[in-house]
């Protein structure tokens, strides 16, 4: 999958793009700038994924990370009233430093041990009818607990953004 | 090698792609791959742009827009420029580009100068997975309408950009409505879109085209309901005017471009156009049956049948922004979680229902058509039930003004007596 010039091209493409914005969530000063930053980190993830010919997923991180999530944190950004403060000097950024660099060899230490295989075509299951056969088969359980956990959170959240006053009506309702 | 026509009249133009497909095949025999592939790209994209993207842009989009509500608003709309004010679109241009286009001095901007590009970007990709015809589709993938739903998700994160970039009360009103709007609109839309995609069993578009044309009947018979709630869903989330609260002029000014000038302002406008025109050959696609018309595309080329429907559509969308009163942001929040959310679930529910009664029956094709006579009747059932279950009366010409709380509006929790 990955010889040739045109995918080569795109992965080293995608590759500076995905890691040059992760970079910029990090550095940059302004909160919202940071989102939009990892929105760009998003859209380069869904393109490795078009790279592994797993379009479904691809279209899936673009519609939730980017359509969904994304928004969302946009959203919660304005409504947080200090979103224009500088976040990058704090009594905080030793330690930091210092789990990133622990994480990082965690990672490193997990590629370089671990003995990938390379294939020459995708795997045939990558399709969304049988990803859809999968999960309503093989991961019929997780997948319905998922649902379960979000549909409780929907509720939870109702719930804990009623104002006293709507539901002292709902009472005398 | 095919021949340069199917048949051999010269008045048969259901093969006028053959006449550049002859040309590249004559070239591939001298010319190296490489150049006879950029050369096919590039006479793809100035065949597709001189034929479609300009004319419905321009003509349809800008002077036809405006046209049309100026004959629904009883005045004349452009009438100076050119041959019936044909050219106006082009002296709208040429005007725009000359404008300077200003940049607050405490405005955010690279993200004021990026967000424009941003915007165009989407509109463009989106007509990658749309087919014309029968094999007129750029890039035919399993996915096409996930894809679809994931490029227009993108816009949203421009117009937001646009909005907060500019530093303005007013625009950063403006970008807060249309994040809070497509949150609340994408749901009811996606529900729509999948109870299409479980009655075809396909979530590829060319799929749903044929699906079409194998059993002679398309999507929006048998889902009338799905197609209302995406086609209110879809003018909300592209801010057309009966739902345009991100841009409204009363209220807040122009709302996210109240900054912009120049071609800046215009790109945006613009390309609210091209989205408007996506959206229609979305839902041509997907509940109109594509390029086919029950036997017609044998003797009229098929991406003529598309564009013609494609038109049809934007049609409505034109003229529901020129008929219908703009609504309030409260309005139509709840509207899409009371009214459109709940619709969609059970338009689900009964297409689920049917789609399992007709695979036990062996997807016979007689069905089809029994399933479309319920549910149309099912719809607007439904749609009252519903109505008159939150309380919406159906209501003739109000007579006298009325206070908010009469007419059943909202009002603010602490200003409640």
């Amino acid at each position: 999958m990955m010889d040739g010039f045109g995918p080569s091209l795109a992965f080293w493409v995608l590759a500076a793009i995905t890691l040059v914005a992760a970079g910029g969530v990090m550095v940059s000063r302004n909160l919202l700038h940071a989102v939009l930053f990892l929105i760009l980190t998003f859209v380069g993830v869904a393109g490795f994924f078009v790279l592994l010919s797993a379009d479904f997923i691809a279209m899936a991180q673009v519609i939730i990370y980017v359509g969904a999530i994304a928004v969302l944190v946009l959203f919660a950004v304005l409504l947080t009233p200090r979103s224009s403060r500088d976040n990058s000097e704090t009594r905080w950024a030793a330690p930091g430093i210092l789990l990133a660099v622990c994480l990082a060899a965690i990672f490193l230490f997990v590629v370089h041990d671990t003995a990938w295989r390379t294939v020459d075509a995708a795997p045939a299951n990558l399709s969304a009818a049988s990803l859809g056969r999968a999960l309503l088969s093989t991961w019929v359980v997780p997948f319905e607990i998922a649902s379960v956990l979000l549909t409780a959170a929907l509720v939870g959240a109702i719930m804990l953004t009623r104002s006293p006053e709507e539901e002292a009506e709902d009472a005398l309702a | 090698m095919t021949p340069f026509l199917t048949s051999d009249r010269w008045y048969d133009i259901r093969d006028l792609g053959n006449l550049s497909s002859a040309i590249l095949e004559a070239l591939d025999k001298v010319l190296p791959f490489e150049v006879v592939y950029i050369l096919a790209a590039v006479i793809g994209f100035v065949a597709s742009f001189l034929l479609f993207v300009l004319p419905s842009q321009l003509f349809v989009g800008v002077y036809g827009e405006r046209r049309l509500i100026g004959r629904m608003q009883s005045r004349l709309g452009p009438n100076r420029v050119g041959p019936f004010g044909l050219l106006q679109p082009i002296a709208d241009a040429i005007k725009l580009i000359q404008k300077e286009a200003l940049t607050p001095t405490q405005a955010d901007r690279a993200v004021m100068y990026v967000a424009p590009i941003l915007f165009v970007m989407p509109a463009v990709l989106l007509w990658a997975v749309i087919p014309f015809g029968e094999h007129m589709v750029i890039a035919d993938i399993p996915v096409s309408l996930m894809y679809f739903l994931a490029v227009s998700s993108l816009p949203v994160i421009a117009t937001f950009m646009a909005g907060w970039s500019a530093n303005n009360k007013y625009s950063l009103f403006g970008a807060m409505r249309i994040v809070s709007m497509v949150i609340s609109y994408e749901s009811p839309l996606v529900l729509t879109l999948l109870g299409a995609v479980v009655l075809t069993g396909t979530i590829s578009l060319s799929g749903m085209v044929a699906w079409a044309d194998e059993f002679n009947i398309w999507v929006v018979f048998v889902q009338p309901l799905a197609l209302v709630i995406y086609f209110i869903c879809v003018s909300a989330e592209l801010n057309r005017t009966p739902v345009d609260i991100a841009e409204a002029e009363s209220e807040i000014v122009a709302g996210y471009l109240t900054e912009y000038s120049g071609m800046k302002w215009g790109l945006f406008y613009g390309m609210d156009i091209g989205y408007a025109l996506a959206a229609s050959g979305f839902i041509t696609t997907v509940f109109l049956g594509g390029w086919t018309f029950f036997g017609l595309e044998a003797w009229i080329p098929g991406w003529l049948i598309f564009i013609a429907k494609t038109y049809l559509i934007y049609f409505l969308f034109i003229w529901t922004r020129g008929t219908l009163p703009r609504l309030r942001a409260d309005q139509l929040m709840a509207f899409a979680w009371k009214f459109l959310l709940p619709l969609g679930v059970f338009n689900l529910l009964i297409v689920s229902t049917e789609r399992m009664l007709w695979f036990e029956q062996d997807y016979a094709k007689g069905l089809v058509y029994v399933f479309a006579a319920v549910n149309i009747a099912l719809s607007a059932v439904l749609v009252y039930v519903w109505a008159r279950f939150n309380g919406y009366r159906p209501e003739r010409t109000p007579t006298r003004p009325r206070l908010v709380k009469q007419a059943g509006g909202y009002i603010p929790v602490g200003e409640r007596s």
